[in-house]
């Protein structure tokens, strides 16, 4: 009993680290390219819970909308004093991509007069597919 | 002198390197914003494209400024959206659900009842213009 015990503390248990660099370069490759830094800071907004969220069919030909709940309207970090400007942005951003997507970040407090005018402005510039970002509430 | 030169071991040191990309993996890990860019799709209907429907496959939702909601003609809670609307569906699956607000309507509503008609299955959805107040 005492040799058997004298035995298995002299075995050395290391856990193999020879590997551990490679291990660490290929999460590294993951993230390095799983990183999409931010673009745009946009306006500091809540935004509204629901249940039935999808996700945004693409990220590359997404373009953001924020209104604030003092109704301010940013577009990618342009400030849009006049409703109305909105059209040319759009359909210039439409233009250079067609397959755009709005994503209307608008904080729950906003009111909803200013959206109808931001949709009325995407219809008239014709970017029709839009989403209302939305945090995914439990439950 | 040349031989002793030759005799040197020239190594790039090695030891660090784990470090380093350790480092670099911590930044990456602390950038990386797996984005939660989440949110309720809809389709805007094309300018100049206002078609008559017939009365029966309409229904009508105001909501007004104070979040409340008036579903063809009677107030519903917001929670009993769904439900309604699901019903109305089974009878009629060609239904056109109406919404309409107010300009001072709380976004927040609007998306909640939204996100009411997604969960019942509507897939034809009307967001009509408000009266400019």
């Amino acid at each position: 009993m005492a040799v058997k015990i004298e035995k298995k503390s002299q075995m050395k248990i290391a856990i193999p680290t020879s590997s551990m660099p490679d291990i660490i370069f290929q999460l590294l490759i993951f993230f390095m390219v799983s990183t999409v830094l931010r673009q745009y800071t946009g306006l500091k907004v809540e935004l509204p819970e629901a249940f039935k969220v999808e996700k945004l069919p693409t990220k590359r030909h997404v373009t953001t909308i924020w209104v604030d709940r003092f109704n301010n309207i940013v577009i990618d970090d342009v400030t849009v004093k006049k409703v109305n400007n909105l059209r040319t942005i759009v359909y210039n951003k439409l233009t250079a991509d067609p397959q755009l997507i709005v994503s209307l970040r608008v904080d729950k407090d906003a009111d909803m007069g200013v959206v109808t005018d931001i949709q009325q402005e995407l219809r008239q510039a014709g970017a029709l597919r839009i989403n209302y970002s939305a945090i995914p509430s439990a439950g | 002198m040349f031989r002793r030169r030759k005799k040197e071991d020239v190594e790039i040191p090695s030891a660090s390197m784990a470090d380093i990309a350790f480092q670099l993996l911590i930044f990456f890990l602390v950038a990386t914003t797996i984005d939660v860019d989440k949110g309720i799709n809809m389709v805007l209907p094309p300018i100049g494209s206002e078609v008559e429907i017939r009365k029966k496959n309409i229904t009508n939702l105001l909501i007004n400024d104070a979040g409340n909601i008036l579903l063809d003609g009677k107030v519903v809670p917001l929670e009993e959206v769904d439900d309604i609307i699901r019903e109305k569906l089974a009878e009629n699956d060609k239904l056109i659900v109406s919404v309409k607000t107010t300009r001072r309507t709380k976004y927040e509503i609007y998306i909640k009842v939204l996100d009411q008609l997604k969960r019942a299955g509507a897939t034809r959805i009307s967001i009509a213009e408000p009266e400019k107040a």
